[in-house]
């Protein structure tokens, strides 16, 4: 079975411990959701995943079907078939959205081959469609000048575009109003497959009305400590996240 | 791959080193026997000598300009320079002529069979003798000579001696100074009146030997209502010790007609690149700089244009890239001498690793002159935190009625959004080059096709490189 698979991992950002021997394992086909306070390291766990270079792994190991990703380099990582949705995504002034695309889905070709224009902006308009999207954001530089809205839903587009294996939303409704909510929620939705899996993060319950995981994870201080189906969520937000410090981060 | 006995071809990036027959070598280091005997192999009049002569003592009298430029210029040994080498052949007219090792050159240099036949006329320097010069039968028809400078001081004397070492005095510094000295090589043009030329005139510069230093002159005169552009590409090989590279570029642009000046260089990372470049331009002309400084452990160059007449006008559209290592000193100078004349500039600087770029523009508007105007921009960007760039915009605008707008931006290109482009499967190189490209962009749009495609080429082949 094809997963991402998540053993023991600790891992470091300036000699400071933030994960700590966390285990986890997201099979393709699955959604799941991962919970917790800020400053529990979700964000954190998602840049080691995606082969940052400023984390420091100390143990553990992290499998992508099988194949070991820690140490690999991000582009690797990427092409490889893992994609983060950032939570903050980073402003590339002079670099249009429609150039990047382009140069991204390049770089899987093999040498020799290159992406054919007419092709490419029938695909990406199609998908601008669907997000809602108008077609005079492709010129427009990388999330430059763009409202939090717009930068979530051009994270979307470069996801959709780019059919990776296993997807990282990390905070993907921060920022977004319940229209935008929607519309992007119904593209992971259409995204969703045998042959993908996702990471939600999100420390709302809202999110997950729209996008419905198959598992619902709790994080506290650098590790899983808590699993459950989607009424988890619900119970979280209804409690709180002390109830969950007391019963199982002691 | 060329692989032949005759040849030593590194392989490698920017190594274009050939093995040649140097036929003609004036020795290493500079004193007037050695002018001399250039002057002698070049078969030249009694009053080049003495121009060549009398330079080389104001060479000699002028000191490093260190009171305002870098340090660095102190580590040339001037004593240890070639500054001269010929291939002891004269230019060639027909591509049957060429020899087999010039046109292995050609083919490294990546030059398709089909654009050479395109080219209204080829001007290849080789060393510091033209060695190959074809011009499309056409264009002589249209009375336009394109030669170099020892024929078009012999032969034409009429049209070039009158404008030779006028816009650019000898003594105008050290570097034009040693060039009127020891200069070989290079393109003598002229444009009759009226004449416009649809396709770019090219020359493809070469450096091709140890301590060797390249003095190219160049004079091109676009006669009243004339129309031409004049691409300069140099791709140097790779050496263990520093190579000088010191040109003297000469435009004038007559009543009404238009000169573009194209130079995209890529200096292996030991040459010093000191380069004056003006030019003069009458009523209602036209000249535009479009110079792209790649490469080089330090480039020197400031074209220039001084607006002499009513309602010239200037452009400068420049782009300096400095790799670790390197650092490019660029700028612009305009002089206004005439009323409602305008100038333009242009100036994007890339910085990269320890790489350094610095900005020295010129503006000069006197109090007499009215309607006149200047718009400078000067953007830098950074990749990476040791990167150093600075700015010396010195304008000097009086009067009323005339206007001056600059504006200066510096942006950084940050670990964070290098990461955030890998993470969609870029690597770290593609990640850099689609920042630069962004960054010209704009700039590039300006340029001629085929110049706008070598240099994308040139920026992702030098980013590449810059990783790691
Ligand atoms: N660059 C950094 N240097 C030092 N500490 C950091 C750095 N980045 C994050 N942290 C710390 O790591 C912890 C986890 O942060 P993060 O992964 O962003 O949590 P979450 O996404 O769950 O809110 C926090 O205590 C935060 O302060
Ligand atoms: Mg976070």
């Amino acid at each position: 079975m094809n997963s991402l698979q998540i053993k023991n991992l600790s891992a470091n950002i300036a000699d400071k411990q933030i994960l700590k021997e966390l285990c986890l394992e997201i099979p393709q086909g699955e959604v799941h959701a991962i919970m917790g306070p800020n400053g529990s390291g979700k964000s954190t766990l998602s840049k080691v995943l995606a082969g940052h270079p400023d984390y420091e792994v100390t143990n553990g190991e992290v499998l992508m079907d099988g194949v070991k990703i820690l140490g690999q380099d991000a582009d690797e990582i990427a092409r490889s078939g893992l994609f983060l949705a950032f939570q903050y995504p980073v402003e590339v002034a002079g670099v249009s959205i429609a150039n990047f695309i382009r140069a991204a889905l390049q770089a899987r070709l093999p040498d020799g081959e290159s992406i054919k224009a007419v092709d490419y902006y029938k695909d990406l308009y199609a998908h601008m469609d669907d997000l809602g999207m108008d077609r005079k954001f492709t010129s427009r530089s990388l999330n430059d000048g763009f409202s939090g809205g717009e930068k979530k839903r051009c994270e979307f587009l470069q996801m959709s575009m780019l059919k990776p294996h296993y997807c990282i939303l990390d905070e993907t409704d921060s920022g977004l109003d319940i229209d935008a909510l929607r519309i992007v929620s119904a593209g992971v939705n259409r995204m969703r497959s045998d042959d993908r899996g996702f990471m939600v993060i999100t420390h709302y319950q809202r999110l997950l009305e729209y996008i419905e995981p198959d598992v619902v994870h709790v994080m506290w201080d650098g590790k899983i400590v808590h699993s459950g189906d989607k009424s988890l969520a619900l119970e979280l937000e209804a409690k709180g996240y002390d109830w969950i410090k007391e019963e199982f981060a002691a | 791959m060329i692989q032949s006995t005759e040849f030593d071809i590194d392989t490698e990036k920017g190594n274009f080193r050939f093995d040649t027959d140097y036929a003609f070598d004036a020795g290493v280091g500079l004193n007037a026997d050695v002018v001399r005997y250039i002057s002698n192999v070049k078969e030249e009049k009694e009053w080049i000598l003495d121009f060549r002569l009398k330079a080389l003592e104001t060479f000699l009298k002028k000191p490093l300009p260190t009171h305002w430029a870098t340090e660095d210029l102190k580590n040339i040994n001037f004593d240890v320079i070639r500054y001269y080498l010929a291939k002891g052949q004269k230019p060639s007219r027909s591509w049957d002529d060429v020899p087999d090792d010039v046109k292995n050159t050609f083919e490294r240099l990546g030059i398709p069979e089909q654009e050479r036949k395109f080219l209204a006329g080829v001007e290849a320097q080789f060393d510091s003798e033209a060695a190959y010069s074809n011009m499309k039968e056409g264009l002589e028809k249209e009375g336009v000579i394109f030669v170099g400078p020892t024929e078009g001081l012999r032969d034409h004397p009429e049209i070039f001696k009158k404008w030779f070492g006028k816009v650019i005095p000898t003594s105008d510094n050290k570097f034009s100074a040693l060039n009127s000295a020891v200069f070989s090589g290079g393109s003598f043009i002229y444009i009759p009146p009226g004449v416009k030329l649809k396709q770019p005139l090219q020359a493809y510069f070469r450096i091709n030997a140890e301590n060797f230093g390249q003095f190219e002159r160049t004079l091109i005169i676009a006669d009243e209502g004339s129309e031409v552009t004049y691409m300069e590409g140099c791709t140097a090989p790779k050496f263990e010790t520093s190579t000088l590279h010191s040109a003297v570029v000469e435009l004038v642009a007559l009543k009404g007609s238009k000169v573009q000046y194209i130079t995209v260089q890529n200096w292996s990372n030991n040459v010093y690149n000191l380069v004056t470049k003006r030019a003069m331009a009458e009523e209602e002309a036209e000249v535009r700089w479009i110079d792209c400084n790649i490469g080089s452990r330090l480039t020197m160059k400031y074209p220039g244009v001084i607006l002499r007449g009513r309602k010239a006008r200037g452009e400068v559209l420049s782009i300096a890239l400095s790799n670790s290592g390197q650092h490019q000193d660029t700028g612009a100078k305009m002089v206004h001498a005439a009323d409602e004349t305008t100038s333009n500039i242009i100036a994007k600087s890339i910085s990269i690793g320890t790489g350094r770029s610095s900005y020295r523009g010129l503006v000069r508007m006197p109090k007499h002159l009215k309607n006149c105007k200047n718009n400078t921009e000067c953007d830098a960007l950074l990749i990476n935190s040791e990167s150093q760039t600075d700015t010396y915009p010195a304008i000097t605008v009086q009067g009323e009625g005339n206007s001056v707008q600059h504006e200066a931006t510096v942006s950084k290109v940050s670990a964070d959004q290098i990461f955030y482009m890998q993470q969609r499967g870029l690597s770290e190189g593609e990640a850099m080059s689609l920042c630069v490209n962004g960054f010209v962009n704009d700039l590039i749009r300006e340029f001629p096709m085929e110049y706008s495609v070598e240099l994308k080429r040139l920026i992702d082949m030098e980013m590449e490189g810059s990783v790691g």
